[in-house]
């Protein structure tokens, strides 16, 4: 298969995501809309390794696998942190940053 | 057969995130990203990118999602209106995701790079094995690995201070 097809598969999942982000309102389905994004970022990454035939593109990639990881960590630590305090699970009602 | 796999991954992986995004129950769309990143690894297969497929399911797929699963169970499977309320959020957010998408096939597919348009390079044997991974990771990425594993560090760290059950009026 040629480069071009992943790429442009790459750039279909992005979009998929940030509907995903921009249109629900529940924080755990927007995190994991943020996951969708991500990946699709990946497989570019991965796609453009391939292309240039160097593995520094899966390196990227393994790292934004990472920083995923620690992003899911922290955002998942959050939604626990407002269940317990039983704040609504509404983004849109979620707009201060007061503790 | 390379074409073949090719569609059946990215079809699956297309219905694993429009099922992320149309699915009304969140436990649902956690299993619909689990087929989209496993359709994500046989991609990965097919871009020589090994240690990668390996490392998207075992870590992903397998780690990340049970992390997912749990907190969905814990908070419960509330059901989420399926669309955003604000009517004007509600309908620009189709023009500019659409937008978005022409755009970016616009910027890939004229964006004049020879090698788009092939396999891509001549690789060389190895190309991908986690021990090419491992050498570049601990010489040319030192660096970026020592970060990356301090930010792991912390962000273990932050969360569970996030999540603790707040007494005292601390947290």
């Amino acid at each position: 298969m040629d480069i071009g097809w992943y790429l442009v598969l790459s750039a279909f999942i992005f979009c998929i995501g940030a509907v995903g982000v921009l249109v629900r309102r529940s924080p755990l389905v927007i995190l994991i809309c943020l996951e969708l994004m991500l990946n699709a970022g990946n497989l570019a990454l991965v796609a453009f390794a391939r292309m240039r035939g160097t593995g520094d593109g899966q390196i990227f990639a393994l790292v934004v696998m990472i920083v995923a990881a620690a992003e899911v960590v922290v955002g998942l630590g959050v939604i626990v942190a407002m269940y317990r305090d039983r704040l609504p699970m509404d983004v849109d009602e979620m707009s201060e940053l007061k503790g | 057969l390379e074409a073949a796999v090719f569609f059946a991954a990215a079809v699956m992986a297309i219905g694993g995130a429009l099922g992320v995004v149309l699915q009304r129950n969140p436990f649902y769309s956690v299993l619909s990203l689990v087929v989209h990143l496993i359709a994500l690894a046989v991609l990965f297969l097919l871009l020589q990118a090994e240690f990668l497929a390996a490392a998207q399911v075992i870590v992903y797929a397998g780690a990340v999602m049970v992390l997912y699963v749990f907190v969905v169970a814990y908070v419960g499977g509330l059901e989420d209106p399926l669309t955003e309320p604000n009517p004007l959020l509600r309908r620009a957010a189709p023009v500019f995701v659409g937008t978005l998408l022409a755009e970016l096939c616009v910027a890939i597919l004229g964006s004049g790079l020879k090698a788009i348009d092939t396999h891509g390079a001549q690789l060389r044997p190895g190309f991908g094995s986690p021990s090419q991974v491992g050498e570049l990771f601990l010489t040319r990425f030192l660096v970026a690995f020592e970060v990356v594993s301090l930010l792991l560090l912390i962000a273990a760290v932050g969360a569970v201070v996030l999540a603790r059950r707040t007494t005292e009026g601390v947290g």
